[in-house]
């Protein structure tokens, strides 16, 4: 803890001289921003499939400012030194993905996605709102590790008891809705990790044999935190939830590495990742597809089979080029199935071009940027790694979709935080953001002379 | 702990690097391979969004767009489609384009770069152009009497202005609706097997894309050939033509359908069109002449396009006598299109020169700025002004008192030619029917109408009193059209 004290809290900054600007303006203003945007992007696209402004665009474009406004006011109520972009980027992004979601609607006239996201949407937010102002201490948090991993392991274990959806054993299906319970056991999991690791994290790194000049740790010590993360990848290898499993090894290493800062284990534990991915990608069927269709995307077409999921996909990132079509100008829809949750990015990236793109991608980094500073500003071990593990978890996810869906990595099915349809993922996006929220908050307040109260 | 922090930080920025770099890969490296990827159906659903330009006749399109709604959006529809089918040719989602269709897509569609306000503008912005019009040399009235002179009769009708190679008149029969092949539903299918599998061939253009023996209208280009040669040097002199003749070489003797054609004058023997004399007279110009001659009419030539490519047709300059005897009355190699023929009336009728046909007189945007225009066409000298002069007289005498008298329209002057082709393995086929003509109203400074005529299965008479039977009444009701048209 002494290394990482003097580096982050200078004795003259704890002197409650000068006041920290709080930055609540901007917050609003940046959220008014966010919503005009999100209003404008609708009636865009309205104008460009129908001729006409849609007629839900003030009631939309209200329910999403009002719900914003709300937040805000928590925010303001109880958080009041928070990061004032985390917010914002998320009205944004939840935003940006009802109107993606409602344009593909207008698509398939079967089916209404973009009504069922805004009611995530809200219980999303509701949520936000309930960790802001419930949750005074992040710290709070560490005590209910155990509670949290064991909720964890039942979460993902629980869709093994469901019939499989596409191939994938991830669902429950309860009264109509269905919930993805993986989704929420990343927040679990994630605070369990830095509680874990925040606790252990000396004896992780200095006691043991060393061997080859690496460092290893004690069973007793490392046993309970690679036994955790076994079970919780091995379930979803087994409920062939390839891109959540991906997520919790990467967010697994980023969390010890940030906690011993030991690089040899890293390595070992990358190598061994490395085996393990090429063995599965060559032995287990459902990815050794994934894997072909990665390094011939176009194998179909030669075929005589017509292009495949990617293929469309990487032909919706090519007619966007540079500026995009516009929204509701694109073919997207193409894609087919999963176009409004794994494939919404291609959507993005056709109507609103590479420019577009960089933009949302921009957005995610900078979530993830100053999820890191509050990591970095913390004085707490727990929230400092708390921060970094939802922060991490946010990049990875981010990249892992991106990279599947723009052909830079095997396709995994998972959901782009805020743009894609689900409710459990949105819920647990705005649970995510409030946690940061919160440790933002401590981050800067003790700055400002005051502790938690 | 937090240097660790800052190492994660930065490999989030490597993955960040990493999605913007494949992004741009993706968007802008590999767009285009993408986009022209053929599995890549967005380049087809941008051709149907929206309608297509019409193609105008006299002003008013024969074409139209209908909205199905469906994901290929518009769909082609045709007026009097059968009428304009050897000019408009089809549009459709599963066979492609034909002829105009074809050869004016870019406009007709859109993609045309010339229709954007500015060059280069619509890359930058990305827009489509709504499809642009094509504007026809056709004349209704004349095109309605082609198609419905031959009445359902196999055959074709091919009419120019002379003197500027407009196309009047381009008729095929038997025909088709090309709106039969609009769309993708399993009915377009059904259509084009019909099609294709009707032994009647109704989507073959007769009018550019067939050739036949044109028989005695032949002799109006050895008469050309003859004259501008010097073989002739009066037009009433007589020839020394035996009746019957023997080709050179051969025992093989050619005779007349009528009677008295020995040693007649070349005016006479153009008159009750005399195989015999012809014959001679090709032999006596000799092949090379003869060759440049129809050459110069357009023989031989397979790079005309009007815009859309006609077929060549040939005279062929390898023959020995016997056979230069019988091309230069038509037959043997001899083979042109019913365009060909109505371009060598157009050279008699527009005192030697023949103006390159065209069918596009300009193309436009859809709210009417022109795109482009005709431009100006080649001119080609296919015979001395004095011998058109000459035949020009020649083909009139036809008209009032020869072979062709029912083209003779009341108050006009008219020239034609007629003739009958034989065809078939020992000539054993139906002839065909040929009648070649130009008119000039009382009013008009020059002709302003010329004609070739074919008519596939006429009649079993033989002889050239078929041409004039069966195909001059075709001609002379597309000629009284366009004089008595005022545009």
């Amino acid at each position: 803890m002494t290394k990482a004290g003097t580096t982050v809290a200078p004795a003259e900054t704890s002197a409650p001289s000068v006041r920290l600007p709080r930055r609540r303006g901007i917050e609003l203003a940046l959220i008014v921003l966010a919503v005009l945007l999100s209003v404008y992007g609708y009636c865009a696209v309205g104008l460009a499939k129908n001729g006409s402004v849609p007629p839900g665009a003030a009631g939309y474009g209200a329910g999403l400012c009002v719900l914003a406004l709300i937040a805000h006011g928590a925010v303001r109520l109880r958080a009041s030194y928070a990061d004032p972009l985390l917010l914002p980027i998320g009205v944004l992004l939840n935003g940006l993905g009802l109107v993606l979601i409602y344009r593909l609607d207008l698509e398939t006239p079967g089916d209404r996605a973009a009504p069922t996201q805004l009611v995530w949407s809200t219980v999303g937010v509701t949520l936000f709102i309930v960790v802001v102002l419930m949750l005074r201490d992040h710290r709070v948090l560490q005590r209910y590790a155990y509670v949290c991993v064991a909720a964890a392991l039942a979460l993902l274990t629980l869709p093994i008891l469901f019939p499989s959806v596409n191939g994938a054993r991830i669902w429950i299906r309860i009264a109509g809705f269905s919930i993805q319970p993986g989704e929420f056991a990343k927040v679990l999991l994630a605070v369990f990790f830095a509680a874990y690791l925040a606790t252990n994290r000396n004896a992780l790194a200095f006691t043991g044999r060393r061997l080859w000049g690496l460092q290893l740790p004690t069973g007793r010590v490392l046993g309970p935190l690679l036994t955790i993360w076994l079970i919780s990848v091995g379930v979803l290898v087994l409920e062939r939830d390839l891109g959540t499993s991906l997520l919790f090894f990467g967010l697994f290493v980023v969390l010890l590495y940030v906690a011993t800062g030991l690089t040899g284990w890293i390595a070992l534990g990358l190598l061994l990742a490395a085996v393990g991915a090429f063995a599965v990608g060559r032995l287990e069927p459902h990815v050794h597809i994934r894997v072909e269709d990665w390094l011939h995307p176009f194998a179909s077409i030669e075929a005589g089979q017509g292009p495949n999921q990617l293929a469309q996909s990487l032909f919706a990132f090519a007619a966007g080029g540079v500026l995009g079509t516009g929204l509701g100008l694109g073919h997207s829809i193409l894609i087919g199935f999963a176009a409004k949750s794994d494939f919404i990015l291609a959507t993005a990236g056709e109507e609103l071009g590479l420019a577009g793109l960089a933009a949302i991608f921009l957005l995610y980094a900078l979530l993830v940027e100053r999820g890191y500073r509050a990591g970095l500003a913390l004085r707490d071990p727990f929230g400092r790694l708390l921060a970094t593990g939802l922060a991490s978890i946010v990049a990875l996810q981010v990249f892992v979709i991106a990279g599947g869906v723009g052909g830079l990595i095997p396709l995994t099915g998972m959901a782009m935080p805020f743009l894609a349809q689900g409710g459990s993922s949105v819920v647990t996006n705005w649970a995510i953001v409030a946690l940061l929220i919160r440790v933002s908050d401590s981050a800067r307040r003790q700055y400002d002379g005051k502790e938690n109260p | 702990m937090a240097r660790y922090i800052r190492h994660a930080a930065c490999f989030c920025t490597l993955l960040l690097v990493a999605l913007l770099v494949n992004a741009t890969r993706v968007q802008v490296v590999q767009a285009r391979a993408h986009g022209e990827n053929p599995a890549n159906r967005r380049e087809t659903i941008a051709r149907y969004s929206r309608e297509r330009g019409d193609i105008l006749v006299g002003g008013r399109p024969v074409t139209g767009s209908r909205d199905t709604g469906e994901q290929l959006r518009y769909e082609r529809t045709y007026t009097d489609g059968p009428l304009y089918a050897p000019v408009t040719g089809f549009a459709s989602q599963e066979y492609g384009t034909s002829f105009l269709e074809h050869t004016e897509d870019s406009v007709l569609s859109g993609s045309d770069p010339l229709l954007a306000p500015f060059p280069l503008w619509n890359d930058f912005t990305r827009r489509r152009n709504p499809g642009g019009n094509v504007v026809t040399t056709l004349n209704r009235a004349a095109q309605k009497a082609a198609f419905h002179g031959l009445g359902g009769r196999k055959g074709a009708v091919a009419a120019v202005e002379p003197a500027t190679g407009r196309v009047l008149a381009l008729a095929s029969s038997p025909s088709y609706d090309p709106a039969a092949l609009s769309g993708n539903d399993p009915r377009v299918g059904r259509a084009w097997a019909r099609l294709n599998e009707d032994a009647d061939r109704p989507m073959l253009n007769r009018a550019v894309r067939q050739t036949y023996p044109p028989g005695s209208t032949f002799k109006v280009v050895t008469a050309a050939a003859a004259l501008d040669a010097g073989v002739i040097k009066d037009v009433d002199a007589p020839t020394d033509s035996p009746e019957p003749y023997t080709l050179p070489g051969t025992t093989t003797s050619l005779t007349n359908e009528s009677e008295g054609c020995e040693d007649l004058s070349l005016r006479e023997a153009f008159r009750w069109s005399c195989n015999t004399v012809f014959a001679k007279l090709g032999v006596k110009v000799g092949v090379g002449d003869m060759t440049a001659t129809a050459h110069a009419f357009g023989f031989n030539d397979n790079s005309l396009r009007i815009p859309f490519s006609v077929a060549r047709s040939t005279f062929d300059p390898t023959v020995d006598k016997a056979q230069l005897a019988l091309s230069s009355i038509g037959q043997y190699n001899t083979r042109a299109t019913p365009l060909q023929m109505a371009m060598v009336s157009a050279a008699v009728a527009n005192g030697g020169q023949i103006r390159t046909p065209y069918l596009v007189e300009r193309t436009t945007t859809d709210d009417g700025d022109t795109v482009a225009t005709a431009g100006s066409r080649p001119v080609r000298q296919a015979m001395y002004p004095a011998t058109a002069a000459r035949l020009k007289e020649l083909m009139a005498q036809v008209v009032t008192e020869g072979t062709g008298t029912n083209a003779a329209i009341p108050g006009a002057v008219v020239g034609g030619k007629t003739g009958t082709a034989q065809h078939g393995i020992g000539n054993s086929g139906i002839p065909y029917a040929w009648f070649v003509s130009w008119a000039q109203g009382e009013r008009d400074m020059e002709p302003k109408v010329a004609v070739a005529v074919v008519v596939e299965d006429a009649s079993a008479v033989r002889g050239d009193i078929t041409g004039g039977g069966v195909a001059a009444p075709i001609a002379r009701g597309v000629m009284e059209a366009v004089l008595n048209s005022r545009y």
